[in-house]
């Protein structure tokens, strides 16, 4: 092994907005290593990879703190192109593949085989006629170092996913400058078989000196390919370990974070036996977070937390529930089945909901803080409304005292930092907007209140005030409480029990008290035995 | 002040109302009298103003400006001439037209909107071509509905409806004169105004009801409402309808002011002029106010009254039409080209 490491990572850090996402992160890597990645969602792994390449968004957002060293060298890339310059090639999650062109087409993008001209000496090579059977070659060398059997003329749009994820990283191998690799999920749409396939092609290429980051959620995968390990949690570096010495379950445990018995409140709040919620056969079509068949009770008085990763369905479930996405299946609340499908129905329930999508469900942006936080209570309860004497209270106005009176409440207590009712939503910053979210919800008085990720962009204090605002809310009223959110360690803080969402089904149910690697190994699709499950479903546990 | 006064009338606003000064000031001294001038500006904006006002439901709900007027304007039209045809006159005949367009109304106003719930994003577009198609259809109507009032038929045939019909003997000047005064050469049609004042509070009355706050919500973000249990395509229809009512009752006042009832192509030129005086007035095509009407019509009203009279004189040439042209259509560019500001 080389004495100096091929890239070095120093004191890397990241504010967004004042927002800190990495902190002091260190790492080095040598030629033909495999490091993996791990981290939960959030965790910081691709604004790391962003800086890492040199993506304008960083630059954009001012820039980083800390030096990254490659090959003894301090750099600092301006855009995209000078990492690609220095050796460094990313395969991203999205494909950027031109779906007309064909695989060598695709493979061999700007950097194509060009035939001499005459016209090349009065122009420039721009004007050049392409090589086709010289391309051909190129990209057939390039597709075969992964070990997979694709023809160089099939076109882009026509291949199966895990071809077009193939094709991605060939390109970048055919770089023949590229030292460092990486690949960003890649095996997420591949089948078993693609996958390994693809970990024996990987390998083969660390063994010719290239060096791989790789960033999987299958920490299966990590384990077999890495030699290394980085596990990444709240912008720090948790681990940086060995891969052969550690179990997965240890990765998965310190991916998630410690246990959190020490610093959890006692709960004031009492749960009844009585079931508040029962889902059965749930499915929602939502883009991006498909539900397949969840099942599960929550308990009045219960705060019930739902999580999992990104584009497991967890989403999908409060979503459907309250009838904003097509969903089928059986909700009932007390005993009486809601119907689904019509948000009308769910809400003269008594559920209420607070939107992931803060800006495009959440809030009328243009509008004032107080119609924001009555709206959805005149709308269903025909509250803050006042007859007109004149026709005989026929005719029902706005009362905009009740409305403002209703909204200072909510802003006293909720300490939303505003100029006061009038004040436009669009103007707020996050963790207020969230506020005004939480207010709607509140202010419907509702029996079960879903939320979801009551945290996500706003910063740390407001995250402990949203927290525990929906404790004291649970403990005053005794809602029910179902809180979904990708911040395991956040539901284990604030729920009584915490559903794990595995691709579009509940993987399973444990009391939030449960130790750490129990929930990870969850996340990682490792489903609990039947009788476990059944005994968390029904709340026996 | 004079900055915080421009920041809340706007750029636009300001320089048009100087450029109307302007006019007045310069009419004078051209041989342009002002008090017919003033009168004439303040005629036109009742006439228009109720027009004006059948923007707003649409604006609010987010189905966007109703360049789909004309259809409003046909039902208005077919209550005018039915109630000339039973020969009902005097108030009594205005009211009737009223009564009997705005149920056609409502009808025409319910099927355009459930073709505006089924393209939405392109409401505008296809609110255009409702406009011209239903035109185009009435053009026929006209000619083959079967009227047989002597005032309305050609006369050398006995049959279809002539393009112009006056309503002189029916209900001609029946808002404008009431309680009307006269100060030398200076008009003011009081009744007119009074209508319109009354029109305004039911559009303000209406924006403040459950339904109408709920309809502001829709046009502000149809998911918020959806989530907050609003049916998002029975409000849109309900804003078409009223914007089709308002439509119809609009061309009914502006009708007994001008003392004629225009058929054929009439309606056609009808949803440019108003479309352009809400968006002068300061509205955007997702939101407007009683304000924005008033304010808009009276400036565009204010500009063609003027701009003819007095550039005409100071030019020696007539350039009306094409001053006209270029301030409407200018606006009327203007203003959705400030759509993508609007839009996040």
């Amino acid at each position: 092994m080389p004495e100096v490491p091929l890239l070095k990572l120093e004191n890397i850090g990241k504010e967004y907005f004042g927002n800190r996402v990495l902190a002091d992160v260190s790492f080095s890597l040598n030629r033909g290593e495999i490091l993996g990645l791990v981290g939960e969602n959030g965790a910081g792994k691709s604004t790391l990879m962003n800086i890492l390449f040199g993506m304008p968004v960083i630059s954009g957002t001012g820039g980083y703190e800390g030096n990254i060293v490659l090959d003894g060298e301090v750099i600092r890339f301006g855009s995209p192109f000078d990492a690609l310059a220095a050796g460094i090639g990313m395969v991203h999650q999205e494909f950027s593949l031109i779906p007309g062109f064909s695989a060598a087409e695709n493979i061999l993008l700007n950097r194509e085989e060009l035939n001499k001209s005459l016209l090349e000496t009065v122009f420039s090579e721009r004007l050049n006629t392409l090589d086709r059977p010289g391309m051909r070659a190129r990209a057939a060398r390039a597709i075969k170092t992964l070990g997979v059997d694709i023809g160089v003329d099939t076109i882009a749009a026509e291949m199966p996913v895990g071809y077009k994820q193939f094709i991605e990283i060939a390109r970048e191998i055919d770089r023949t400058r590229t030292r460092v690799l990486v690949l960003d999920e890649p095996t997420a749409v591949l089948t078993e078989t693609e996958a390994r396939i693809l970990l024996d092609a990987l390998r083969k290429l660390a063994d010719g000196g290239i060096a791989i980051i790789f960033i999987s959620h299958r920490l299966q995968e990590i384990k077999s390919l890495c030699d290394r390990i980085l596990v990444l949690r709240d912008g720090n570096v948790i681990r940086d370990s060995d891969a052969r010495s550690a179990s997965i379950r240890d990765i998965a445990a310190w991916m998630v974070g410690r246990n959190v018995e020490e610093d959890r409140p006692v709960r004031a709040g009492t749960i009844s036996d009585e079931v508040a919620l029962s889902v059965r056969d749930l499915w929602v079509d939502m883009p991006g977070e498909t539900v397949r068949n969840a099942a599960f009770d929550v308990h009045k008085g219960e705060i019930f937390g739902i999580g999992g990763l990104a584009g497991q369905g967890k989403l999908g479930i409060p979503n459907g529930i309250m009838g904003l996405y097509p969903a089928g299946g059986t909700v009932s609340l007390f005993g009486r089945e809601v119907e689904l499908n019509k948000p009308r129905k769910a809400l003269d329930r008594g559920m209420a909901f607070v939107s992931e999508d803060r800006r495009g469900v959440g809030l009328l942006l243009g509008e004032r803080i107080d119609w924001n936080i009555t709206f959805t209570g005149m709308q269903v309860q025909n509250r803050f409304l006042k007859g007109l004497p004149l026709l005989g209270n026929l005719v029902r106005l706005r009362d905009d005292d009740a409305i403002a009176a209703e909204s200072e409440q909510y802003i006293k207590s909720l300490e939303i930092r505003c100029t006061g009712p009038a004040q436009r939503a669009v103007e707020l910053s996050g963790g207020n907007q969230q506020k005004v979210c939480l207010a709607k919800a509140f202010s419907m008085r509702p029996e079960l209140l879903l939320i979801c990720e009551p945290t996500r962009g706003i910063d740390v204090g407001a995250k402990e005030l949203v927290l525990n605002t929906l404790r004291r809310y649970n403990e005053e009223y005794g809602t029910t409480i179902l809180i979904t959110s990708s911040e395991l360690e956040e539901l284990r803080s604030v729920c009584d029990r915490v559903a794990i969402v595995g691709e579009g089904k509940i993987a399973g149910i444990l009391p939030a008290i449960s130790p750490a690697e129990r929930f990870g190994l969850l996340m990682m699709g490792d489903v609990e035995d039947e009788g476990a499950q059944k005994e968390a479903v029904t709340g026996n546990a | 002040m004079l900055k915080k006064f421009i920041a809340t009338a706007g750029w636009p606003r300001v320089i048009i109302g100087l450029f109307l000064l302007a006019l007045f000031v310069t009419a004078p001294f051209v041989g342009v009298r002002i008090s017919t001038s003033l009168s004439d500006t303040l005629v036109r904006f009742g006439m228009n103003g109720v027009m004006v006002l059948a923007m707003i439901p649409m604006v609010q709900a987010g189905c966007g400006l109703n360049f789909g007027l004309p259809l409003g304007v046909i039902a208005g039209l077919l209550g005018a001439t039915m109630s000339i045809e039973f020969g009902v006159r005097g108030a009594l005949g205005f009211a009737t037209a009223i009564g009997l367009s705005i149920p056609i109304a409502a009808i025409l106003g319910y099927g355009y909107g459930q073709l505006l719930n089924r393209v939405k994003g392109d409401e505008m577009m296809i609110a255009t071509y409702v406009g011209f198609s239903s035109v185009a259809f009435m053009c026929m109507a006209w000619l083959l509905l079967p009227y047989k009032n002597p005032t309305m038929v050609w006369g050398y045939q006995g049959t279809g409806l002539r393009t112009t019909i006056s309503v002189d003997n029916y209900w001609s000047h029946i808002l404008s004169d009431f309680l009307s005064f006269k100060i030398g050469t200076f008009y003011f049609p009081t009744g007119m105004f009074l209508f319109f004042a009354a029109m305004c509070f039911l559009i303000w009355l209406f924006m403040k009801t459950k339904t109408g706050t709920a309809m502001t919500a829709v046009g502000s973000n149809p998911e918020f409402a959806r989530a907050g249990g609003v049916n998002v395509d029975r409000m849109r229809v309900i804003s078409v309808v009223l914007s089709t009512i308002f439509g119809a009752i609009g061309i009914l006042v502006y009708e007994q002011s001008f003392g004629f009832i225009q058929l054929y192509m009439g309606p056609f030129y009808m949803a440019l002029p108003t479309v352009a005086a809400i968006l002068l007035g300061g509205a955007s095509v997702n939101r407007a106010t009683i304000f924005n009407v008033v304010v808009g019509t009276f400036l565009f009203q204010g500009i063609l009254t003027m701009t003819p009279s007095v550039i005409n004189s100071v030019l020696k040439t007539d350039m009306s039409e094409v001053i006209r042209i270029i301030v409407s259509n200018g606006m009327i560019l203007y203003a959705l080209t400030r759509k993508a500001q609007v839009k996040r």
